[in-house]
């Protein structure tokens, strides 16, 4: 009992923060899945959700802002790949993906040019910080609404691709377009529903895991991104269910590194990992065996 | 009808195809025979949008589709069986079939037409369940014949729909493009397998580097001695 009292509280804050990188890694990994692209600019969509919802709740009740900053980050995705990877689609891969980091950065400094540089202040949801107790942790409402959200949203979201039409069309895709495009499957539809589920699911992780934190600033998107990242490859990248099992190990083993006292140490463990897989299994966990198109 | 006019297309920097002129009428097999690299293909994937054409006209009965996007003129009832099968390897086979169906709305007669190319091929419609990938070369061109049937096509291009397969599985997908040309599926077939090809046709055209240098009747071109030379090996 004794060991379950000490740890249970860090296994609950790695659950909660595990589930935050589950919903950021989905987009990286639906995204890879259907255009072999490493969507750099993915976690700066993420901060900007974050930012956007600070001068919202100025203005706006919380469900609003919420929906807005869902909406905001869908339009933000959709309008990246169609301005920034659309027309580079035919052209190599390393074109893309260079234009991939250009966006990450563009989005970055604007952040610092609208912010001055300064860390905002993320709202407080009251509800979100309420305390719970689970046994014998006493922990906050997010920590418990987190994973709880995340197993909901990705099971559904493991139905619409197994059994919906538009799903078929995903699966179909991400293995061949020109197959695809021959059975009358509009190809830039299937990729604009990807980078929606993508940047939706990023914006309601980024409430979470903001909630956590008093500020943000044009960074801060970087290293949940990047964490989020690592967790995509972990699972194998493509894989939805990968992604989610990658991100929940990388967010209990980081917090249960803070438990020994080891806490400088635990992003460190996140990229040794990176470096590990990579090396010894780079298909991931779940990840297709031959990740190259035939 | 089908009728291309004067079609120009450069690909990958050759100018692959010099100004070719076809018409594939109502009710009939049309074939285009000639050698690897001669630019068959390029042509159905021209036709169906994948290829861009630099000159010419495309016309499918009344209406000109030249320019329309590859969706749209699957919308038109036109289907290409590509080459090489390309089946969905992680879809099941009925997956591979629905995605066949994709534009088509009318769940009632899709679940007939199922049902029909499953009869079609009733060595497919025991594996409903199997990954596409888990099919044999001979199933996987069955189902991808199936698969195109699936969009209600009124014209149906196969690209090379024998290449890799043993004698007997080859006659039975040559046996079944007759049974579907009886049924009102205009055909226009891409061989290399030019006898096979030729025995079915009604019309055939001989493509060499991006012209067409001889037509006619199938049944002419088998006795043709330049096509034997060239195409049948005699």
């Amino acid at each position: 009992m004794g060991f379950i009292h000490t740890w249970l509280p860090y296994i609950l804050a790695g659950i909660a923060v595990g589930g935050q990188y589950a919903l950021i890694a989905i987009g990286y990994t639906m995204v890879y899945g259907i255009l072999r692209l490493i969507n750099f600019a993915h976690g700066d969509v993420f901060m900007w959700s974050g930012l956007i919802m600070v001068y919202l709740i100025t203005i706006l009740p919380l469900w609003a802002s919420v929906i807005l900053v869902i909406l905001f980050a869908i339009v933000l995705g959709t309008t990246i790949e169609k301005v920034a990877y659309r027309p580079l689609r035919s052209a190599p891969r390393m074109s893309i993906m260079i234009s991939a980091i250009g966006v990450s950065y563009l989005l970055q400094n604007f952040a610092l040019y609208i912010t001055g540089g300064l860390t905002k202040t993320y709202p407080t949801i009251a509800w979100l910080q309420k305390t719970v107790q689970i046994g014998s942790a006493t922990t906050k409402m997010v920590t418990v609404i987190t994973p709880i959200l995340t197993i909901v949203l990705v099971f559904l979201l493991v139905m619409l691709i197994k059994h919906t039409k538009i799903g078929m069309a995903m699966r179909a895709v991400s293995r061949d377009f020109e197959t695809s495009s021959l059975m009358g499957i509009d190809i830039n539809r299937v990729i604009t529903v990807t980078f929606v589920i993508g940047c939706g699911l990023a914006a309601i992780g980024s409430v979470l895991y903001f909630s956590n934190y008093t500020g943000i600033q044009p960074m801060s998107g970087a290293m949940p991104g990047l964490k989020a990242f690592v967790a995509a490859v972990f699972g194998g990248i493509g894989s939805v269910p990968g992604a989610v099992v990658g991100a929940f190990i990388i967010g209990v083993c980081e917090n249960i590194i803070k438990g020994t006292g080891w806490t400088t140490f635990s992003d460190a463990f996140t990229f040794v990992l990176l470096i590990v897989i990579l090396m010894v299994k780079p298909t991931g966990l779940f990840g297709e065996k031959n990740i190259d198109k035939v | 009808m089908l009728a291309i006019r004067d079609l120009n297309v450069h690909y990958g920097g050759i100018h692959a195809l010099r100004g070719i002129n076809i018409d594939v009428p109502d009710g009939k097999i049309i074939s285009l025979i000639g050698a690897n690299g001669a630019g068959k293909s390029t042509t159905l994937k021209s036709i169906m949008g994948l290829v861009p054409k630099t000159d010419g006209h495309v016309y499918w009965d009344d209406t000109e589709i030249t320019s329309f996007k590859t969706k749209d003129i699957v919308g038109e009832g036109i289907i290409l069986c590509p080459e090489g099968r390309r089946i969905f390897p992680d879809l099941t086979v009925d997956e591979n079939i629905a995605a066949g169906a994709y534009l088509r709305k009318d769940k009632a007669e899709i679940a007939r037409d199922r049902d029909w190319v499953y009869e079609l091929f009733p060595r497919i419609a025991e594996r409903t369940w199997q990954l596409g990938a888990t099919l044999s070369g001979g199933e996987q061109q069955m189902l991808a014949v199936a698969r195109a049937l699936m969009s209600k096509p009124k014209l149906l291009m196969l690209d090379e729909p024998s290449l890799g397969l043993a004698p007997l599985v080859i006659k039975d997908i040559f046996a079944v493009i007759q049974k579907i040309k009886a049924d009102g599926v205009n055909i226009l077939l891409i061989e290399q397998n030019a006898k096979a090809a030729l025995d079915i046709s009604d019309y055939a055209y001989v493509l060499e580097t991006g012209v067409i240098t001889m037509a006619g009747p199938g049944k002419a071109l088998l006795g043709d001695e330049r096509v034997q030379a060239a195409y049948l090996g005699e």
